[in-house]
Order: structure tokens, then sequence, then C-alpha cells
């Protein structure tokens, strides 16, 4: 009997491709594309209807080792032709990584926009508050008075939050969670793409090469643990104070609305089109007045 | 007759966790070493901290025989490169029935 990480070793990583993959020892990334794989094998989905789109960055490595249908696209339009994906084939399970400057900074408008319009889709937002790829420069979740290449003395803007501005631009199921809750994650990855609507799931990953050497986070196993310190649940977070809740990661599901999605409401409209230009048409006989067509 | 009982209760108590002792699962930690890039997440993570790095950083195990079977490390590895997989050796006593 194989084992469940053979399984998806061996079924849902192309070989072909070059591994071990590209990202650094200890990254997250990697930790994310396991908790997806098992989540979408725990889920019993057919792996050739399951789509994945992402954009330029490290995760936007991701579609090249995994052996869904994957398409690798332009900086922050991972989400666009997600939504092009899904308006022609609504059957499929679409889902997208993105990174969190390509999905706040580059693609922010399509982000939110996306949440508003609520297709059916998975957002994965693997966020190491850095641009890791291009040489650590700050990005819209760096923390304020974090040190980067573009911030030698100190960041001075505020970050982000974007479960937060997910769950306020309308998407209906938004969650959180980081990489030493892998399990926790894989059920949120699960939650989510069982969801009927947009879902974002909000990952706190680990950039130890760019961001923790720069502000002695320490290494990977460091930033990782620390995590675990710093994370609280849902619930937990109710009760405390706005004081003792800075700096901490409140994970768990933020979100959670029923809403009608775009694409069925979409095919209703279209219904009821056909329907009123069917009683036009008749009552255009009845009156003896001949169809175009003819 | 009281101590009698006690003892007889503790050794019925005794009894029952002894045979469960021996029916303890065991697990094989299986490392791919060609995809480890020796990132020293499994021997962090592992509670019964039993994962050791080698001189190149890979790591191996000391005492297989204490692993849980949590798979805390299998899923922490960013680089599939560990597998963990149940053991059944051949010379356990199975009191005659194998």
């Amino acid at each position: 009997m194989l084992e469940r990480a053979e399984i998806i070793r061996k079924e849902y990583l192309r070989h072909d491709k070059k591994f071990p993959h590209v990202w650094c020892p200890g990254c997250g990334n990697g930790i994310v594309m396991g908790a997806l794989l098992r989540a979408v094998h725990s889920l019993g989905l057919n792996k050739d209807e399951v789509v994945l789109a992402s954009g330029i960055g490290c995760s936007g490595r991701m579609p090249t080792y995994v052996d869904f249908n994957t398409i690798h696209t332009t900086h922050g339009r991972a989400l666009t032709f997600s939504t092009g994906i899904k308006l022609a084939r609504p059957e499929l399970t679409v889902m997208t990584v993105m990174g969190d400057g390509d999905s706040t900074a580059i693609g922010g408008n399509h982000f939110i926009h996306a949440a508003r319009r609520n297709l059916n889709l998975t957002a994965i937002i693997i966020n190491n508050s850095t641009y890791g790829m291009t040489g650590g420069q700050y990005s819209p979740t760096t923390p304020y008075g974090s040190k980067s290449t573009t911030s030698v003395y100190g960041h001075v803007e505020h970050a982000f939050s974007i479960a937060e501005l997910a769950a306020t631009a309308g998407a209906s199921f938004v969650a959180r969670s980081t990489v030493y809750h892998a399990t926790h994650m894989e059920e949120m990855l699960k939650k989510g793409i069982e969801k009927r609507g947009f879902s974002v799931i909000e990952i706190i990953s680990n950039c130890h090469v760019q961001h923790g050497r720069r502000n002695k986070l320490g290494g990977a196993v460091e930033m990782i643990n620390g995590f675990k310190e710093r994370s609280v649940t849902v619930e937990k977070s109710k009760k405390m104070s706005s004081d003792e809740l800075e700096g901490k990661i409140t994970i768990g599901v933020l979100a959670d609305v029923e809403k009608p999605v775009s694409t069925e409401e979409y095919q209703r409209i279209v219904e009821e089109a056909k329907h009123k230009a069917e009683i036009i048409t008749r009552a255009k006989e009845k009156n003896g007045v001949k169809r175009y067509e003819e | 007759m009281v101590k009698e009982s006690k003892a007889k209760a503790t050794g019925k108590a005794k009894a029952p966790a002894a045979s469960k002792k021996k029916e303890k699962k065991l697990y094989t930690v299986i490392f791919f070493h060609k995809w480890c890039k020796s990132c020293g997440l499994c021997t962090a993570l592992c509670p019964k901290k039993i994962i050791k790095p080698d001189e190149i950083g890979l790591p191996f195990i000391e005492a297989m025989d204490r692993c849980s079977g949590c798979r805390f490390c299998e899923i922490h590895c960013p680089d599939f490169a560990i597998t963990i997989k149940e053991r059944h050796p051949e010379r356990r006593s199975t009191n005659g029935k194998h």
C-alpha cells in the first residue's frame, strides 16, 4: 500500500521538471504546495479538472511543478486569467496562487474586483512580506519599521492586511493560516476550494533569505517557530485587546458568507433574456409582423 | 485484604498497559536525500527530537523505534523528501499466532 506522501509525489508532481525545486532551503512555498496537493487529493478531485494559475514571483513557480492544468501568467494578472478560464469553463475548479506583491501591489485592482465580482475561484496568497525574487524590496505587506533593500533605515509605511481587505471587498470566504500550521492550512484550503464563491486564503510564509536576514529574524527554523508563537486563533483574538493583538497573526476563518455567484447570476440573466425574446417574437407573429430572418 | 485487593487492582491495571506497550506501532522514516536541501526544518520540528543532521547537514535518525508517526516532518518538508511508513518487523513477539 502506498503512503499518502508517496501518492502525492508520484501522481501530482511533474517529474520531468527539474526537481529539487528552485526555492531556497526551508522556503514556505514548498510547504504550501504540499498542503495544496494534499487538500486536492483528500477532496477527491480529478486532477485533469483542476486549474492552477499563477503570476510572477517565487510563488509563480508552483504551477511548473504540479501536474494540474496550469498557466503561468503575467505579473499581477493571474486572477484575470483565471476569471476568463472560469467564465469559459465553469465546471473546472480554478485556483490561483499569488504572492503578496503580486496580489496587492501589481494586481491590487484585479484582486479587489475579483472579490467584489464573487466568481467561484480560490485565491491562495502566500504572504512573505517582501519581494523575495527581485532582491528584497519592500512590498505592501512589509511591517512598519522593518528593513529591506529599499528601506535601509526602516520602513515608514504601514502594512496591508490582505485578509481584511478581501473581506471588505466582498469575498465570500476569507481565511488566514501560516506555514507552521500545515494541517490547519490544509483544512482552510479544503474549505476554500469547496466554498461556492470567491475564497481567499492568506498564508503567512517565511522569507528568511531576504526578509529575515535583514531584520535579524533568524533562519527558516526560527521564523517558522516564530509563527507558532505569534499566532492566535480567531476565537481567542475576540477576547483580546488591540494592544495585546499588536504583532500577532490571527489564524482561522475570518469571513464566511453566502452570496450569489457571478457566473450563476449571469446564466440567470441569459435565461431571462431568452424568455423575454421568445415572448416578443410570439407577439410579433400574432400581429402579423414577419421575423427578421425571414 | 484491602492491600491484597489493591495489589490485584494495580496488577490488573498494569497488565493491559504492558500489552499495549508491546503493540506500539513502529514507523520508518525514509529520507529522499536527492531532493533534500538540508534546511533543518525536520530536525527542529520533530517533537521527539530524533532527527539529527550529519556532517553535511543531511538528516538521519538515531533511534527509529522512538518515532511516534505524527508526520509533522513529512507535512513540513518543503522539498517532498520525507516519507513515513508503518513498520511491521518480522521478529516481533506474536505469542505464537504468527
